[in-house]
């Protein structure tokens, strides 16, 4: 097959010695970005992208998408150790995963959190590397419809399945649309809800917003337990790693299902975040036992783990193949291929085949060397979280408005980041959900393109989004999703008002 | 009932906290509403206005956001419990003002000084680290981001007049 000789010509680039090096000097940065909250994983892989402009590209794209995975292995030891989430897909990790270590069981719960990580990602890679040839032909078929369909269906999901009030899910996800609608609209030229300031024409950017929400607010909210990221210590040894890996097996159902909806949200516009929370969802839906759900269920660490990598990774297929990002940090790599004069497409697979393959070998090898430099520096990187407060957190918050700085070199950018923050703080309180608020801000655009461009073709009519069997699956799963709290409910009193008919007729 | 009021008494309850957040968003689903509106919500000769989207993405946050009102209009669940203790709105507080002192202070007198100033404030008056700890740290960080960002990235950030000084 083409596509291993191909691969193992990338092995053979990959496996230089400076390759090498620089796997392993990303993942570290990776984790560590991970670790540290509001440093993001897009915002992280933004901040270093300068500092592979003295490098070949597939070096540098090799360290970019190691410190990627390291993002996303860090991001669950924060969650897990200190309920705090490095990353916006590691919010789904904390529901469980902080229980098992309250309850002593930490080292169960990080190997079974990287494992997870390593089985979805290494799932996703095998994936890129025999569909990403096929994948030109089929997304030819894919119109306005289909993605709007595809959207749709991440969004009603989120509410279908979130733990929160459905409305209070609404609200958040709405206001995300609104914000994002802020500024030039590129259809029409308009100016949309700038209110005559024209600092606000480039509108609300997600990233600012992440580093807000998730970075200051997180820290906000910390500060209410007073001047300690109150942790749990993390100790993995080799006992604890051997034996939760001969438990982890027995859900290989939850770990499947959560690569598949891993995959599907990844490749299409979606990101490691709504898989993280939908596999979450549908994990304790079809759980024996969903009740144990939240009290420190290994299920629950496992199913968001597997989705979120699985989805990070498989992010880079659409990336690589058609030139969209599925992912925020997908499209920072995007960003960069493009500084770099590399046009992504099919074309890349031609003209670049060295880079491509070079870049998807190393993305197995990263994996691994992922999984073990995480496994053995555990304490090294939850000791970072345990320098003193008050050195800790001013520095984080500097590092934060660095960040927020740097996207637009704009300074309205770091007190959007603070008003962010605040509300990030207030939200999590009152339980509105954050991560539909994100996931509107990064997609609304997009999905406000395909909505239209949808319109355009049907002429204003709704009836496109059932036009053909593709679209009209989706949108039905999408209304059943958004639907499936009543319906789950009004199932339930049906059941139990033929038992209670059973029982008074025995 | 009588727990739940026993409890360290906070500047605002969560019951009056929903209000208010429900009522803002609902604020912002007005305007949101009015503006598209203004620029024109429903279908031109080529197809969607500009507003279309916002408009009905205004119309359902208003919706969503007023049933949350009404809920904590009527019902009785959200409690007079404290939004936030007092002990712990001061933390917080402690943590927000500086930073927002740090924020106005960037367009000042740069990233950098205002870096180095946040964190020795905040080690000094929250830490209670003397001046000789705190010192070394509130210089080295700030100058190990300023050779990160503007010696090796060459990504330039705000300055202010003592890198000015310097020459930068």
């Amino acid at each position: 097959m083409e596509e291993i000789s191909a691969l193992l010509d990338g092995f053979a680039i990959a496996l230089t010695l400076q390759n090498i090096s620089y796997m392993f000097i990303g993942i570290s940065l990776g984790v560590l970005i991970g670790v540290l909250p509001g440093l993001g994983g897009a915002n992280g892989v933004a901040i270093l992208l300068p500092l592979t402009f003295a490098m070949s590209p597939t070096s540098a794209i090799i360290m970019l998408s190691c410190i990627y995975w390291g993002a996303l292995f860090g991001g669950a030891i924060t969650s897990i150790l200190f309920n705090i989430p490095g990353e916006p897909w590691s919010v789904a990790t904390t529901f469980d995963g902080h229980p098992m270590a309250q309850q002593g069981r930490a080292g169960e719960a990080l190997t079974a959190a990287f494992t997870s990580s390593f089985v979805g990602a290494f799932c996703a890679v095998v994936l890129i590397t025999f569909l990403a040839p096929l994948i030109a032909s089929f997304a030819l078929a894919f119109g306005p419809p289909e993605f709007f369909a595809v959207q749709l269906l991440t969004f009603c999901s989120f509410v279908g399945m979130s733990k929160e009030s459905p409305f209070k899910t609404i609200a958040a996800m709405t206001l995300g649309f609104a914000l994002a609608a802020v500024g030039l609209d590129t259809v029409t030229g308009q100016l949309r809800l700038t209110f005559g300031w024209t600092e606000m024409l480039r509108g609300f950017d997600f990233l600012i917003a992440v580093i807000g929400l998730f970075g200051i607010g997180e820290i906000l909210l910390t500060m209410e337990e007073g001047l300690a990221f109150k942790g749990v210590t993390g100790r993995i040894n080799l006992k604890v790693v051997l034996q939760t890996w001969a438990e982890l097996p027995k859900y290989w159902i939850t770990s499947l299902r959560s690569t598949i909806v891993g995959c599907w949200l990844g490749i299409t516009p979606g990101g490691a975040t709504p898989a993280s929370f939908m596999s979450y969802g549908l994990a304790k839906r079809f759980s024996r036992h969903p009740d144990r759900f939240g009290q420190g269920e290994i299920e629950g660490v496992v199913a968001p783990e597997t989705a979120a990598h699985a989805a990070g990774t498989s992010a880079l297929l659409p990336m690589l193949t058609l030139g969209i990002p599925g992912s925020p940090t997908a499209a920072v790599l995007l960003g960069g291929l493009l500084i770099w004069g590399l046009q992504p497409g099919p074309l890349l697979f031609i003209e670049h085949k060295d880079f491509v393959w070079g870049l998807i070998a190393s993305m197995y090898i990263g994996n691994i060397a992922g999984l073990i430099v995480v496994l053995t520096t555990v304490p090294l990187f939850a000791a970072v979280l345990r320098i003193p407060f008050s050195i800790i957190a001013p520095v984080i918050i500097t590092v934060c408005a660095v960040g927020a700085y740097t996207v637009h070199n704009a300074l309205l950018d770091v007190t959007v980041m603070l008003i962010f923050g605040v509300v990030g703080y207030i939200f999590k309180k009152l339980a509105y959900p954050l991560a539909p608020l994100v996931l509107a801000l990064v997609l609304g655009d997009m999905a406000e393109t395909s909505f239209r461009q949808s319109m355009l073709q049907s002429q204003g009519s709704l009836a496109i989004f059932w036009s053909n069997w593709l679209v009209g699956s989706i949108v039905t799963l999408a209304v059943f999703l958004l639907l499936w709290p009543l319906i789950s409910m009004a199932f339930a009193r049906l059941w139990r008002r033929a038992a209670g008919g059973r029982a008074a007729a025995k | 009932m009588d727990r739940e009021d026993a409890t360290a008494r906070g500047p605002v309850s969560v019951r009056a906290m929903e209000l208010i957040a429900a009522a803002a968003l609902m604020a912002i689903g007005v305007v949101t509403m009015a503006d598209s509106l203004r620029v024109g919500a429903g279908w031109a000769s080529d197809g969607p206005q500009a507003g279309y989207f916002p408009f009905r993405m205004g119309l359902v946050l208003f919706l969503s956001s007023g049933v949350v009102f009404a809920v904590n209009l009527i019902g009785r669940r959200a409690g007079r419990r404290a939004f936030v203790e007092a002990a712990q709105f001061k933390m917080v507080l402690q943590v927000l003002l500086p930073s927002a002192a740090y924020v106005a202070l960037i367009g000042a007198v740069g990233i950098y000084v205002a870096a180095g100033l946040f964190i020795g404030f905040f080690m000094w008056r929250i830490g209670r680290y003397p001046l000789w700890k705190l010192a070394p740290v509130s210089v080295l960080v700030p100058l190990a981001l300023f050779f990160m960002f503007e010696v090796w990235f060459l990504v330039p950030l705000r300055k202010g007049p003592l890198e000015a000084f310097f020459g930068y």
